[in-house]
């Protein structure tokens, strides 16, 4: 099979960038999309031609670090599926794809495809931990975890930070990200203590990086190649709405030790 | 930072206030709602009703710039944040975005702002009583006795005014643009202030079809039945035979009745 390619050229970040068209070279229908690429890239180089800079590393949907928006929709036209586990028999002989980066203000572009999501990595600095010291792994069940718990944890936990909810969301929203990460702690004994300050910490963040605020079109749990739940963002909502009741805690005088 | 700081100055706190002034102006739409369904029975049933409301300023004032005070946040929140949401995406795709978002999700702003204007000619219309407006006349005259207390005939009012058919199509058109608005918007603003879970969201959802498919029924049938002349026609027929009667030189409030061919 062949396709036709309209993908997003652009040299970096200060200068403007334009659709360019490409025709494949012949495919095979059982590539992922990526290696459709590597393969259009191939022949640009054999050319002489930039090969098209895109995201990607482990291929296997489990990293976040493939991104694009195909034909519209962030990770290509299956749901629940990243952009390296979509294959080219998604589509048909002929067919014309438009390959866009994800577009944020919050995630700038750095050349063709690739866009600079660290705003996520700032984000998780700011709260997205459980400050506890690292010793021996603690014995099995020793801390007693819901069982229901668990496993709303480990649906937001399953969250790669690939950023699609925010290239979905027509406000270039970051939110179902950040309640995937304030719940999958929230949810456990372990993430107690700090439960609302992580909130509190992680949604001013998440502002300050410029982020968009979510009007509920739910374009972001369409897209998640993880299908996180909205109800996470209601979790969070919940949390920063007690947080903010709450105010920030009493400053304390001298060291912590004792 | 104090804590009207705090909520202003966060996305999700600005969400807190428009889900919350948008509960309360739905809350005041059911009351006003069982309010106009009166004029479904005898007329001195919902004149009686609007001379109770005037007779108690201070709850009919306190209620007023509750309503405004909750429309200027619900209004100045949605426009801080659209500014803010468009500001996040200065590039747009080229291709169609927001996949698998509603219409209704989509258009929060323009379906707000259209309510905005009809309330602004709402108000004008029968309770400021702007008689340029309303393609009838003067209402201010429109009395009627009740207990043998002259009083404004809010009954008459409503008839005349919702006779008119382009007024009762844009009463139609803004009813129609709240049923979307509320749609979305009632379900959202559960999610805005937390109370979801995978339990509760197709149960909050349904309140919300339910509710404005309820509002937008209540809302409609009102002037739908006036404009058709199945309300109220005989009773104004009758005013305007009355004044024509009492009076060979056309009363003040017979040119509020008649229109502009009384001019
Ligand atoms: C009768 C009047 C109105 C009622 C009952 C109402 C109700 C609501 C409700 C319940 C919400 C959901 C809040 C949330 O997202 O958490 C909402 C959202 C919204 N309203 Fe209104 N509203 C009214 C008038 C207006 C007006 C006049 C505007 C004009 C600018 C407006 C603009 C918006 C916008 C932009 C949203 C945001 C949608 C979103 O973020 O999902 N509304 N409204
Ligand atoms: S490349 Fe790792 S998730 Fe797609």
């Amino acid at each position: 099979m062949k396709v036709t390619l309209k993908v997003w050229r652009q040299k970096n970040r200060n200068t403007p960038g334009s659709f360019k068209t490409y025709e494949s070279p012949e495919l095979n229908e059982n590539m992922s999309f990526l290696e459709m690429l590597d393969v259009v890239n191939e022949a640009l180089a054999n050319r002489g031609e930039e090969p098209i800079a895109f995201d990607h590393d482990c291929r296997e949907g489990i990293c976040g670090t493939c991104s694009l928006v195909i034909d519209g929709k962030p990770h290509g036209p299956h749901k629940g599926i990243a952009t390296c586990q979509t294959y080219m028999r998604s589509f048909k002989d002929g067919d014309e794809i438009v390959v866009e980066p994800f577009r944020a203000k919050a995630f700038p572009l750095i050349k063709d495809l690739v866009c600079d999501r660290k705003a996520f990595d700032r984000i998780q600095h700011a709260g997205g931990f459980i400050t506890v010291r690292t010793g021996a792994a603690p014995d099995a069940n020793s801390i007693p975890v819901p069982k229901e718990n668990a496993d709303l944890a480990m649906d937001a936990a399953q969250c790669i930070g690939c950023g699609a909810c925010v290239a979905a969301c027509k406000n270039a929203s970051a939110m179902l990200f950040v309640s995937a990460k304030i719940s999958h702690l929230g949810l456990m004994p372990q993430g107690q203590p700090e439960r609302y300050k992580r909130a509190k910490a992680m949604v001013d963040q998440m502002d300050a990086e410029g982020f968009g605020a979510c009007t509920v079109t739910g374009s972001c749990e369409a897209v998640c190649p993880k299908e996180i739940s909205l109800d996470f963002i209601a979790r969070m909502n919940r949390d920063y709405g007690v947080a903010l009741l709450k105010g920030d805690p009493k400053a304390i005088k001298g060291g912590g030790a004792g | 930072m104090n804590i009207v700081d705090r909520i202003w100055n966060s996305s999700l706190g600005k969400k807190y206030l428009m889900a919350l002034t948008g509960g309360a102006l739905f809350v005041f739409l059911i009351g006003h709602l069982v309010g106009n369904l009166q004029v479904f029975g005898p007329p001195d049933l919902i004149n009686g009703y609007a001379h109770f409301l005037k007779s108690k300023p201070g709850l009919l004032w306190g209620a007023r710039l509750g309503l405004l005070a909750c429309v200027a946040l619900h209004i100045a929140s949605a426009v801080t944040l659209a500014q803010l949401n468009a500001a996040a995406r200065p590039q747009p795709y080229a291709t169609k975005g927001a996949y698998g978002a509603s219409k209704a999700s989509q258009y929060m702003l323009p379906t707000g702002v259209v309510i905005a204007a009809f309330v602004v000619y709402h108000l004008a219309h029968f309770t400021v009583l702007l008689p340029g407006v309303n393609g009838v006349g003067d209402f201010t005259k429109l009395k009627t006795v009740l207990h043998g207390e002259e009083i404004p005939d809010v009954y008459a009012m409503m008839v005349l005014g919702l006779q008119v058919p382009w007024v009762c199509v844009f009463y139609l058109i803004a009813q129609a643009l709240l049923f979307t608005h509320l749609g979305h918007g009632l379900a959202a603003m559960f999610q805005s202030l937390g109370f979801r879970d995978h339990v509760w969201w197709p149960r909050i959802q349904c309140f919300a079809k339910a509710a404005s498919i309820a509002l937008l029924i209540g809302y409609s049938i009102i002037p739908v039945a006036i404009c058709l002349r199945v309300v109220g026609s005989d009773y104004v027929e009758r005013k305007k035979y009355d004044l024509k009667a009492a009076n060979s030189q056309p009363a003040p409030a017979l040119v509020a009745v008649q229109g502009k061919e009384a001019k």
